[in-house]
C-alpha cells in the first residue's frame, strides 16, 4: 500500500497511479465499486423532480454566505457562546492542532474518540495529537480500518473503498483478533462495534466534525449513519467541533435544502441515519468550536477559485470521476481526494500540489454531479494555467507544451505532421507504439485513418 | 490583532458580491404521505407499524423482542418500566430496547425528528439496541423542507432526524445494520 503525504516518497499523482494500476483487475473492481455507488445517487436524485431547483437553491445560498461570512461568523459566534459554547478561531492548521491539544490537555485525558472530520485530516491533527502522546480513536468503521492500517482515508465519504473484505479481515484478526480467514462484513462490524463500544465508554473527550454550521441558532449539525458521533458525544465530558469557517449557513430553515442534497449525492440515500442538531451541551459537558481558516479567506480573495467553497464534502464527484476511479484516492496525496481535491489542494500549496489540476480529463461529470454547482472542470483547467506560470510543471510537459504550441500556430507544419504522423503509425507502428510512449500504456489505439479530418470535411461537407 | 480579528478583517477584504438567498424550492408532493413513508422507511432497513392503541405496541415490542434484558419506554400508558435515569449515561450500556415519542416523521426519507426532552438522556437513542417511536399518523410532513417549517425557531437542546437503524456499508458497499448504535428501528404509527 502506498504511504501518501509521507516525505519519502514525494511521488505525483502519473507515478502514484501507475503503482495503483499494477494490478488490472483490482483496478476494475474499484472502478465498478464507485459506479455502483453513483448508480445509486442517479436512483436517488431521479426521484425528486425538483432536483435542479435544489442544486441552485443550495448554490445560491452558499455564494450568499461566501458574501457575507464575515457577519455570518459573528452571529454564529454570538449564538453559539449564549448556548454556551465555547468559540476558537485558528488561522491555519497548526493553530487547529494547538487549539485542539490544549482542549484535551486541560481535560487531563490521552485519549480521545473522533467522528469522521476531513478538516482535521487536512490539518493533520492525528499525527500531531500523536506526537504529544494523545492517543486518537477514529470511530467511523472506514476510518478505523485505515487508521489500524496506518493509511489515512483514500475517500471523503467512503475511507476504505481500496480495501477488500479479505484484507479487512486480515487486519482485523491482528489487531482486534476476530477469527483468521472471517471476511463476512457483518461478522466484522459486529466485532468492530464491540471493539469501539468499549472506547466510546471510557473516552471524557469526543472530537467530531461539522456538516452545517447555522448562524441563527449557533447550532452545529454533524451527520452520520453509525452514530458514532452522537454515541461519542453523549458519552463524553467534552465535546470539540471542528469546521472549517465555510460551514456556516445563514438559517435554519437551509438545512431543508442540504439535508436532501447531501446523502442522494453521497451514497444515493434519502438522507443518513442521523442528522443531529448540537445546540447546547449536555448539563455539566463543555463544548468547543474550533473555527479553521487554513487558507480559506485567501481563497476567497480569488474569484476563479473561491467557488470551490461551496463544497459540502459529499464525494460525489469522486465517484463519478473516470481518473479518480481507476487511480484511487491515494494518488491524490492530499485529505480530499478526487476533482475536488485538485482544485482545494493547490491553493493551499501550488508547488507540492499541482499536479493534481492534471489529473483529469475535464470530461465534466463532476461539475454535472456536484450538488452545489461548483464548476469543477472549470476550475481544473484554470488551476492548470496558474501552474504552468507559476513555473510548477516538469520540464517534459514544458517543452511538450512548447513544441505543440508551435505545431498548431504553423498550419502548413500541422498538416503536413499530420500527413506524417498517419504514415509513421501505418508503416512502422512500432516507432509510437512502445513502452516509452505513455499513450499507449493499457491501451490498444485504433488503426490511423488514411485521410486527415481535415481532407474528409472538405470532401464531403456537401 | 489575534486571529479572530484577523480572519475578521481578510473576511472583510473578501467581499466581492452580493448574492442575495433563494426562494424557497417548491416540491411535487405525493398523494399518500403514510404509504410513501412506510415504503420509504422499509427500504432502509426500519419497520412501519400502523396502529390504533397503545396496548398494541407492547405486545408488538414483547412478541418481537421478547422481554430480555433492560427496557425504557419515555412513553408513558405503556406497560413497560419508565426512565430509572441518574444523569450518567454511561449505565445506560445496558439497554436492550427504548421507546420515544418522535415530533413528527418525514414521508421522502422516513426520518423521524425527536428532541432531548423526549428522550430522558441523549445518549439512550443511540446507545440502546434496539428502539422504537411513537410517532402520531398525522404527524406526516412531506419533505425536509416542511419539516424545518414545522421545526421553526423552537429552541431544544439538542435534536435528530433518525432515519432507519444504525447501519454501515464500509466493507465492500456491503450493507449492515447495527453499526454502532440501535439495530433496529420500529416506527409506530397511531391513529
Amino acid at each position: 500500500m502506498t504511504q501518501p503525504g509521507s516525505p519519502q516518497i514525494p511521488l505525483d499523482h502519473a507515478s502514484r497511479a501507475e503503482m495503483f494500476n499494477k494490478d488490472s483487475s483490482r483496478v476494475d473492481w474499484h472502478d465498478e465499486t464507485l459506479w455502483f455507488v453513483r448508480a445509486k445517487r442517479d436512483r436517488a436524485v431521479k426521484q425528486l423532480p425538483e432536483w435542479e431547483s435544489l442544486r441552485e437553491a443550495a448554490s445560491t445560498i452558499k455564494l450568499n454566505v461566501l458574501d457575507n461570512l464575515h457577519d455570518y461568523l459573528l452571529e454564529f459566534e454570538r449564538q453559539a457562546q449564549a448556548n454556551g459554547a465555547v468559540v476558537h478561531w485558528a488561522e491555519t492548521a497548526e493553530d487547529h492542532n494547538r487549539i485542539v491539544h490544549k482542549i484535551i490537555a486541560d481535560a487531563g485525558v490521552t485519549r480521545i474518540v473522533k467522528s469522521k472530520s476531513m478538516l482535521t485530516e487536512e490539518c493533520h491533527l492525528n499525527d500531531f495529537l500523536e506526537q504529544q502522546g494523545i492517543d486518537v480513536v477514529d470511530t467511523d468503521l472506514g476510518e478505523r480500518i485505515v487508521q489500524l492500517a496506518g493509511e489515512p482515508p483514500s475517500h471523503i465519504v467512503l475511507p476504505c473503498i481500496h480495501w477488500k473484505k479479505e484484507e479487512i479481515g486480515e487486519l482485523f484478526a491482528k489487531h482486534l483478533g476476530t477469527t483468521p480467514g472471517s471476511s463476512d462484513p457483518g461478522y466484522l462490524t459486529a466485532s468492530a462495534r464491540v471493539h469501539l463500544r468499549t472506547h466510546f465508554l471510557t473516552s471524557k473527550v469526543a472530537l467530531t466534525g461539522v456538516n452545517f454550521a447555522v448562524a441563527e441558532t449557533g447550532e452545529v449539525v454533524v451527520c452520520t449513519n453509525e452514530g458514532n458521533a452522537d454515541l461519542g458525544v453523549q458519552l463524553a465530558d467534552v465535546h470539540i467541533a471542528c469546521m472549517g469557517i465555510e460551514k456556516i449557513i445563514p438559517k435554519r430553515r437551509h438545512l431543508g435544502v442540504f439535508l436532501r442534497l447531501l446523502a442522494r449525492s453521497a451514497t444515493g440515500q434519502p438522507i443518513t441515519t442521523y442528522s443531529s442538531h448540537f445546540r447546547r451541551p449536555r448539563p455539566g459537558q463543555q463544548m468547543h468550536i474550533v473555527l479553521v481558516d487554513n487558507g480559506r479567506t485567501k481563497r476567497l480573495s480569488q474569484p476563479d477559485f473561491r467557488g470551490a467553497l461551496k463544497c459540502i464534502r459529499c464525494g460525489a464527484c469522486m465517484n463519478t470521476c473516470p481518473v479518480y476511479r481507476r487511480s484511487g484516492g491515494h494518488s491524490y496525496h492530499h485529505a480530499v481526494a478526487g476533482p475536488i481535491g485538485a482544485i482545494l489542494a493547490p491553493g493551499l500549496d501550488a508547488k507540492e500540489f499541482g499536479d493534481l489540476p492534471f489529473a483529469s480529463t475535464l470530461c465534466g461529470s463532476c461539475s454535472f454531479v456536484c450538488p452545489v454547482k461548483i464548476d469543477i472542470h472549470n476550475q481544473l483547467y484554470k488551476w492548470r494555467q496558474v501552474i504552468v506560470k507559476e513555473g510548477y510543471v516538469t520540464n517534459s510537459k514544458k517543452t511538450g507544451m512548447k513544441l505543440m504550441a508551435g505545431v498548431l500556430s504553423r498550419p502548413w507544419l500541422y498538416t503536413s505532421g499530420g500527413k506524417t504522423g498517419r504514415w509513421l503509425m501505418r508503416v512502422f507502428p512500432w516507432l509510437v507504439n512502445n513502452k516509452f510512449n505513455p499513450w499507449y500504456k493499457q491501451r490498444e489505439m485504433p488503426p490511423p485513418p488514411s485521410i486527415s479530418f481535415q481532407r474528409w470535411y472538405k470532401e464531403n461537407k456537401s | 490583532m489575534n486571529s479572530r480579528d484577523r480572519i475578521l478583517s481578510r473576511l472583510k477584504e473578501a467581499r466581492v458580491s452580493n448574492n442575495k438567498l433563494p426562494e424557497i424550492v417548491e416540491s411535487v408532493l405525493p398523494d399518500d404521505l403514510r404509504q410513501q413513508l412506510t415504503s420509504v422507511l422499509q427500504g432502509i432497513g426500519g419497520t412501519v407499524v400502523t396502529t390504533s392503541s397503545l396496548k398494541d405496541i407492547t405486545s408488538y415490542l414483547l412478541e418481537k423482542f421478547k422481554p430480555a434484558g433492560r427496557w425504557i419506554s419515555m412513553v408513558k400508558d405503556l406497560d413497560i418500566p419508565g426512565p430509572s435515569l441518574n444523569g450518567n449515561p454511561h449505565e445506560l450500556e445496558n439497554v436492550q430496547v427504548s421507546i420515544f415519542h418522535g415530533h413528527f416523521a418525514v414521508a421522502e426519507n422516513g426520518a423521524v425528528w425527536i428532541t432531548s426532552d423526549l428522550m430522558g438522556d441523549r445518549a439512550l437513542p443511540f446507545i440502546c439496541e434496539h428502539i422504537a417511536v411513537v410517532v402520531g399518523s398525522s404527524d406526516i410532513v412531506p419533505t425536509m423542507r416542511h419539516a424545518y417549517d414545522r421545526i421553526g425557531n423552537s429552541s431544544q437542546d439538542f435534536g435528530t432526524f433518525i432515519a432507519g437503524p444504525s447501519k454501515t456499508a464500509d466493507i465492500e458497499q456491503s450493507l449492515v445494520l447495527g453499526a454502532h448504535g440501535p439495530k433496529s428501528l420500529t416506527l409506530f404509527l397511531v391513529s
